[in-house]
């Protein structure tokens, strides 16, 4: 219904009639979706960075942190990232085929795209297992510094939330876009939210699985 | 239809292979006897190089106007500057540990 999805974001097509200050010029030359959903994640980043920072803070503070992952684990953390990596191409593509009309390539991308992302959480739900079976909890585990529970589950938790959540996104996106209720512009602006939850993995994949390998 | 120009098909896969590469060399790397800060100082090297490859590629950043980077990039880094001022605390927590013990 918006002319702002979808429509035409040249500034010059619509500049006589409404102007500059009527909202007749759009200085990003994006639609305010995209500009909207950018400015998310900015604040989404700075969110997962307090969080990053933190643990950086009790880790140099603490004299000795745990390094529990073993090789198992860290297999399973690499595959976690190919997968992740791996379901924004199938973004990237959803987004190629929506933008060009072919409507059931761009549903398929999607669902693949999700799935992708349900596999991620399987694979990570299926480490928390272990190491709550092994004795972790958030202020407590039996290797010493009770931080290291808290950290784990926050940065990885706070992640693992912001896949689920991508994930009933990208459903309901490839369900409107198959029903041509939404546009090529939201499938795009649900691939910003993806590719950015996939960003902030390729951080915590190596400060909190890689940083803590058990090497000896 | 609004882009001038976007990612060919094969730029896409080769920033995916680039990525996938990446990973696997921050996971050799992880096994290498290195110090910790060596260590980190690399991988969050080679995160900072794949956070970048995703932004301009996958996010398309790269193919908008530069008004839109630069609204949003420089400032969310500037912040995350700043908020390495909590470390020092961190370090003096660490030397009183080791006065106690």
């Amino acid at each position: 219904m918006s002319s702002s999805s979808g429509g035409p974001v040249a500034t010059a097509t619509h500049g006589d009639d409404i102007g500059v200050w009527g909202g007749g010029a759009l200085p990003y030359a994006v639609p305010s979706k995209k500009l909207g959903m950018w400015l998310f994640i900015v604040s989404d980043a700075i969110t997962f960075s307090a969080v990053i920072f933190s643990y950086g803070y009790l880790r140099l503070a603490a004299t000795a942190w745990p390094r529990p992952f073993e090789v198992p684990s860290i297999t399973n953390a690499t595959v976690m990232t190919f997968v992740l990596l791996s379901s924004s191409v199938a973004m990237v593509l959803a987004v190629r085929a929506s933008s060009i009309g072919k409507v059931s390539a761009a549903v398929g991308w999607l669902v693949a795209t999700a799935l992708g992302g349900v596999v991620f959480d399987i694979l990570h739900i299926h480490e928390w297992v272990g190491l709550i079976g092994e004795g972790v909890r958030p202020f407590h585990n039996p290797w010493g510094t009770p931080m290291f529970g808290a950290a784990f589950f926050t940065m990885t938790g706070l992640h693992m939330v912001h896949v689920t959540i991508g994930v009933v996104y990208l459903l309901v996106i490839a369900v409107g876009f198959g029903r041509r209720k939404f546009s090529a512009v939201d499938v795009e602006v649900s691939g910003l939210y993806w590719h950015f939850v996939d960003l902030v993995w390729m951080f915590i994949f190596p400060l909190v699985y890689l940083l803590s390998a058990k090497t000896a | 239809m609004e882009h001038a120009e976007t990612a060919g098909l094969k730029i896409v896969f080769s920033v995916w292979f680039g990525l996938l590469g990446l990973t696997a060399l921050e996971v050799i790397l992880a096994y290498r006897q290195l110090p910790l800060e060596t260590m980190l100082t690399v991988l969050m090297f080679l995160s900072v190089i794949k956070a970048a490859l995703i932004i301009a590629y996958f996010m398309h950043l790269r193919y908008e106007q530069a008004s839109l980077f630069v609204t949003l990039i420089p400032a969310l880094v500037f912040i995350l500057i700043m908020m390495t001022v909590i470390f020092a605390d961190s370090s003096r927590l660490a030397h009183m540990r080791s006065l106690v013990q």
